[in-house]
């Protein structure tokens, strides 16, 4: 079956002063029609990977192929069906107004000038930036600035797309606009893919068909984002809060029962947080008893509903 | 690759290149007043130490020359040859080179929008320098006077596309190489006086410089009688020559940022910031 997108043990090291492997070994398979997700937390090698699937990146070793071609022999074909936008993105250029930035950006795909004055007409519309269109781009908002970013990646109407945590440091109707229209725009165009990294695990759950879970450039788990939490459904999953401790609480991880265990210090809210993976409610009074012995404070207790955010932590074995 | 999308890519970089520039008028004085004033530098010292008319007007047509096509090799080297370092450091440059469209014509079309502006800087050096400080030009030949304007600009801009590539690599030392290109070229070419009279190997290693032959056939077509006794190399062996360079320096252009951009890609400079 051909993929729109496929990576094959694919690698990258950067070599500078030292030797850092940004992607090891990965692999991935994307269909066509898909919007695939991969999460990962800060230097998982999300980004290195998006910068190799648009030809701007070459990698160390393995194979990387989208829409059907070769990375490192045809970027040409290529970079006439992707396109790719970036959370944070500062492109453009501050003088210019969002239209003519929009409009320049087209004439690099060689869309005819009036078919590209339509487009940007109808995608400002749609990601309600119509007012602004004629305003200059050094004189908008960051979130208006993503939403313009978002419209430079659509006006070429590529065949796949890259977002590179397309909402970060959005505000949340900012964020929640662009994840509407994303949705919104592959339902509309059958047959074009989306490749979507971010490290909200919200948004890859909402958005994603399938998610590939990265940490230190390797590939940990893929699949469909219920069945990545299904891997930890049918086991009791609890939150446990308690008043914020130094004590080493790591023999909390091998008591009988506990499959596993995660703690995290809140400072700000002076609490220390623990999540518990059990074999069985049963083990719930144990944990609090040896918690008590050690004086240690519980403040709150809560079963919780297995999220992908559950599958992470087991997985990658941290909070992202 | 498709000829149209690249002529729009052509149009739509000078365009906005120019638009932009024109959306802060504050460069018509800068680049009206602030060349002149090198200029005048210069004058006011032949002024001071020439006696003969006709001697200091052909000196006089070579500062004012020098000084209109010095807006010429900033252009080249401050916005062609740093231009994709620029770029990068604002984002714009994974967008550019993630299109389909050929770096050729991203760089053209900015050469064609920053010649827009510089043009006007030129001619405004000329124009004010020529009636400011009183001096004639004895044009002889209007169509090598073409042909040696156009052939230097191609040349210069072809160079200036080869700097765009060497700088594209070397990122931060963009700034350097600029910085130590722009005063001796000055001195090399021979911007404010006969280049002459820096003797036969220094002048043999600057003509590669399209300024160099450049501004003496100029000056041969508009300086008059000592201009062409000052002259490098009669006219027409000049303008053969500047048509070399320019096929040479595009040519190597073309190659240059291909290479520089395969490079960049395995070595992954066209995707780190800050180098």
């Amino acid at each position: 079956m051909g993929y729109a997108i496929e990576t094959r043990d694919l690698t990258r090291v950067f070599r500078s002063s030292a030797e850092v492997v940004a992607l090891d070994r990965a692999t991935i398979q994307v269909r066509e029609g898909e919007l695939f997700g991969v999460l990962g937390p800060n230097g998982a090698g999300k980004t290195t990977l998006i910068k190799i699937l648009c030809t701007l990146l070459l990698p160390t070793s393995g194979k990387a192929f989208v829409g059907g071609w070769d990375v490192e022999g045809e970027p040409q074909k290529i970079r006439e069906v992707i396109n790719m936008v970036s959370g944070g993105e500062v492109s453009g250029y501050g003088l210019l107004t969002v239209r003519e930035n929009l409009w320049l950006f087209s004439q690099l795909y060689g869309i005819p000038g009036g078919e590209a004055r339509d487009r940007i007409g109808d995608l400002l519309k749609v990601v309600g930036l119509e007012a602004r269109a004629d305003t200059k781009v050094n004189r908008i908002s960051s979130g208006e600035r993503q939403k313009m970013n978002l419209c430079r990646g659509l006006v070429t109407d590529p065949k796949i797309l890259f977002l590179d945590e397309p909402t970060l440091g959005l505000d949340v109707n900012a964020s929640r606009a662009i994840r509407c229209y994303v949705k919104s725009w592959l339902a509309e165009r059958p047959g074009r893919t989306i490749l979507l990294t971010t490290h909200y695990m919200h948004e890859a759950e909402e958005l994603c068909d399938r998610v590939a879970i990265i940490d230190r450039g390797k590939v940990l788990a893929c699949d469909t984002p219920s069945a990545l939490k299904r891997r930890v459904e049918g086991e009791a999953s609890f939150r446990l809060e308690v008043a914020l401790t130094d004590l080493g609480l790591e023999e909390m991880g091998q008591l009988p029962g506990v499959r596993w265990f995660f703690r995290e210090d809140k400072p700000e809210r002076g609490v220390t947080e623990m999540r518990f993976i059990l074999e069985d409610e049963a083990v719930i009074p144990s944990i609090i008893t040896r918690l008590v012995e050690k004086k240690v404070r519980v403040l709150h207790l809560s079963k919780t509903e297995p999220t992908l955010e559950d599958t992470f932590v087991k997985i990658v074995g941290k909070t992202i | 690759m498709s000829l149209e999308r690249n002529m729009r890519c052509v149009y739509a970089r000078a365009y906005v290149r120019i638009l932009g520039a024109n959306r802060e008028l504050s460069w018509v004085f800068f680049d009206t007043f602030l060349p002149l004033l090198g200029v005048a530098a210069f004058v006011y010292i032949y002024k001071a130490t020439t006696q003969d008319p006709e001697v200091l007007n052909t000196l006089l047509t070579r500062v004012i020359l020098g000084g209109s096509m010095a807006a010429f090799w900033m252009n080249v080297l401050w916005g062609m040859g740093a231009n994709f370092y620029y770029e990068k450091e604002n984002g714009n440059l994974e967008l550019f080179l993630m299109a389909p469209t050929s770096r050729m014509a991203l760089l053209l079309g900015m050469a064609i929008g920053g010649l827009f502006n510089t043009t006007f800087r030129a001619i405004s050096t000329v124009l004010l320098g020529s009636v400011i400080f009183g001096v004639s030009f004895a044009l002889t030949s209007p169509l090598q006077l073409l042909a040696v304007f156009f052939l230097t600009l191609l040349a210069l801009y072809g160079l200036g596309i080869l700097f765009a590539s060497l700088f594209l690599m070397y990122g931060r030392e963009a700034w350097h190489i600029s910085n130590l290109l722009q005063e001796p070229i000055f001195l090399l070419s021979g911007f404010y006086f006969p280049v002459r009279f820096l003797g036969f190997y220094v002048v043999t290693i600057a003509s590669f410089i399209p300024l160099t032959l450049g501004l003496d056939a100029m000056n041969q077509i508009l300086g008059g009688r000592y201009a062409l006794e000052w002259g490098l190399l009669p006219v027409g062996t000049e303008i053969g020559i500047l048509a070399i360079l320019s096929i040479l320096f595009v040519l190597m252009a073309k190659y240059a940022l291909a290479y520089m951009e395969e490079r960049g890609r395995r070595e992954g400079s066209l995707v780190l910031k800050f180098q």
